[in-house]
């Protein structure tokens, strides 16, 4: 009988540190047995459970896109017991991984659509793998324009900066990069703050855009407005949302709004399915 | 479905037989109360009960159980791998369970075992599992099953359900997992004739459960008002948030997960959780949709009376045993609680 629980053996092939706090981290995992590749097929959006024998499992978001084969990429924040440990571990080590989990955002519903990318912070992590998997050219034809709006509170706190970079030279994808303020004479993106930016350089709402947004509730709570303003329905905007969770397969009980499980039924919800359920998150 | 005949001085030798076949579980009497507990060879379960203190739910779902080894010695060759271990799975049965409580193993096997997931510590021990109900002659007076989804002789979920006639069982046998037992205790007895009186007993029984809930409406209300009406603050003022409701509950399934080290060896192992704890959805940031206690214990009720409800259209998640009632240290009664709920009017509010 397959276990939902039982983890995939995984070796860290690479560990780089994201951000200038040094707090960010990604995690480049490769399979022990290059079989079980197979048996972790994920979507854009979808999560994983980090297992550290000896401390436990956290519910990371993939940062690999499906386009990226023989590997899968999170990058993790140091936080608690587990993202420490992690952060302590070194290349070559073995841990594990379980998934993917829950749902991812509705590609299939936003196909042939303009999408409006809206993160902060180090919730990019399932953007990075939402633009990876857009850019590929197969992928690129089916969806039409495709805007980002990604900010940090200073330059080195944005992730992925090389890949930042190349996204702003190419011409299939409109990058919106902003921090919160930088005493860095050569910066030569945006200050200011999401919703602001959001506001000045996203496309209006209409039936043929989406608007995809996630990042800290300070974040989120300033951009629904925003998003209002311009026009966008609240079945149009997708949000990714995270709750404390052990099982990820909706049987712990712990991470439920209302009667739905973020590990199972989301964490990918609308704005109008979440404002049909208590704000437990 | 049939019914046989057991003369209750035929009961212990059948009892006896079973043991070679199965681990047998009974309530037994553990200082002032009775519990679930597994029988030793020779020992007859304690029929002489009305409900005990805990559910049996620790004979399919145990309090802990590991769920992986491994070792973290770098020498060895799988090291720092989670790897299963051998459990047991050969057939057991439960003497004496009441109605309600094996009502709630079917209700929370929602949880563990569906199309998408299957919990294999779950399924696999449900699977070995053969109950045999003893019907309630004399419920007690927190006992609102009837209005539960279930009641005093509810054989929809057992095997084999007793009724208790005095000087005999009348045992109505519901499965093929309830025929093999009674093939293998040697009771054959025909009762087809007597089937008759068990209907009066239940009838009789049923007559005595005056305690009842209402539940009609819970399905129609709105989540966010009932979530936002102005009765949780008193619900839950009381409340010490000791989580004894959901240990003793036969329902409740949350559960956490630990790793646990000594030396180099390792487990991972998942142990009963309760709602009521803060801990229970604290974030890494120190942020915690459910900040409070008044949070926790909407959770709770709202869980069992409204999105349980909802998400499974199977009813409500509740067998009306009583236990929660009688245990409660602060007296928070589910009963008043799920009439609250049940009677809700947004902007026509009263506690």
């Amino acid at each position: 009988m397959q276990n939902p629980y039982l983890p995939i053996p995984v070796r860290i092939d690479k560990a780089t540190i994201e951000t200038e706090d040094r707090n960010l981290k990604t995690f480049k995992f490769v399979y022990v047995n290059p079989e079980d590749e197979a048996k972790f097929q994920y979507k854009a959006g979808q999560f994983g459970e980090l297992s550290v024998t000896g401390k436990g499992e956290i519910p990371i978001g993939i940062a690999s896109s499906p386009t990226e084969k023989g590997y899968v990429m999170f990058t993790v924040n140091k936080v608690g017991l587990v993202s420490s440990a992690l952060h302590n571990m070194k290349e070559g080590d073995i841990m594990g991984i379980r998934g993917p989990l829950g749902n991812w955002y509705p590609w299939e519903r936003m196909e042939g659509k303009n999408i409006v990318i809206i993160g902060g912070g180090f919730a990019f992590t399932t953007l990075r793998s939402s633009i990876v998997m857009l850019l590929d050219p197969e992928n690129r034809k089916k969806f039409g324009d495709i805007h980002v709006v990604y900010g940090a509170r200073s330059p080195g706190m944005l992730l992925y900066r090389d890949e930042l970079a190349e996204w702003e030279a190419r011409d299939d994808i409109n990058m919106h990069i902003t921090v919160d303020g930088t005493d860095d004479p050569d910066w030569k993106y945006n200050v200011g703050f999401v919703p602001a930016i959001t506001e000045e350089k996203a496309p209006k709402g209409d039936d043929d855009t989406f608007a995809i947004v996630c990042g800290p509730p300070i974040m989120i709570k300033f951009t629904q407005p925003v998003l209002d303003k311009l026009g966008y329905k609240h079945d149009h905007i997708i949000m990714s949302l995270e709750n404390r969770m052990k099982c990820g397969i909706g049987m712990c009980g712990r991470c439920n709004i209302g009667k739905e499980f973020v590990c199972k039924d989301g964490p990918v919800f609308t704005l109008e399915e979440l404002n049909s359920i208590p704000k437990e998150y | 479905m049939r019914v046989i005949k057991i003369d209750k001085k035929d009961w212990e030798s059948g009892v006896e037989k079973l043991s070679g076949d199965y681990s047998l579980y009974g309530p037994v009497k553990q200082g002032a109360f009775h519990n679930f507990a597994p029988l030793e060879k020779g020992q007859m379960p304690d029929l002489d009960y009305v409900n005990t203190r805990l559910s049996p739910k620790s004979v399919v779902y145990p309090q802990c159980e590991t769920m992986f080894e491994y070792t973290l010695d770098e020498n060895q060759p799988d090291h720092h791998v989670n790897k299963e271990i051998p459990k047991d799975y050969s057939p057991r049965a439960i003497l004496g369970i009441r109605p309600c409580d094996v009502k709630a193993i079917d209700l929370v096997n929602i949880n563990f075992d569906n199309p998408q997931y299957q919990d294999p510590w779950w399924v696999q021990r449900r699977a070995a599992l053969t109950t045999v109900a003893l019907a309630c002659n004399n419920p007690c007076s927190t006992c609102f099953c009837t209005t539960a989804g279930t009641g005093p002789f509810d054989d929809s979920s057992a095997d084999v359900l007793l009724a208790d006639m005095g000087d005999y069982y009348l045992a109505k046998v519901m499965t093929e997992k309830g025929e093999a037992l009674v093939g293998k205790a040697g009771f054959d007895q025909d009762g087809s004739a007597e089937a008759g009186a068990i209907d009066d007993a239940a009838k009789a029984a049923e007559a005595k459960i005056t305690s009842k809930i209402e539940t009609g409406k819970l399905g129609d209300k709105v989540t966010t008002e009932l979530y936002d009406a102005d009765f949780w603050e008193d619900i839950a003022f009381a409340c010490i948030n000791c989580g004894t409701c959901t240990y003793l509950c036969p329902t409740c399934w949350c559960f956490d997960i630990q790793d646990e080290v000594q030396g180099s060896d390792g487990c991972r192992m998942r142990n009963w959780d309760t709602c009521m704890s803060a801990l229970f959805t604290l974030h890494g940031t120190g942020h915690n949709p459910r900040p409070n206690k008044t949070a926790r214990v909407r959770q709770r009720f709202m869980h069992k009376l409204k999105y349980y409800v909802d998400k499974y259209e199977n009813g409500i998640a509740c067998v009306g045993c009583g236990r929660c009632v009688q245990q409660c240290p602060v007296n928070i009664d589910i009963r008043r609680v799920c009439d609250l709920m049940n009677r809700f009017e947004p902007g026509k509010e009263c506690a």
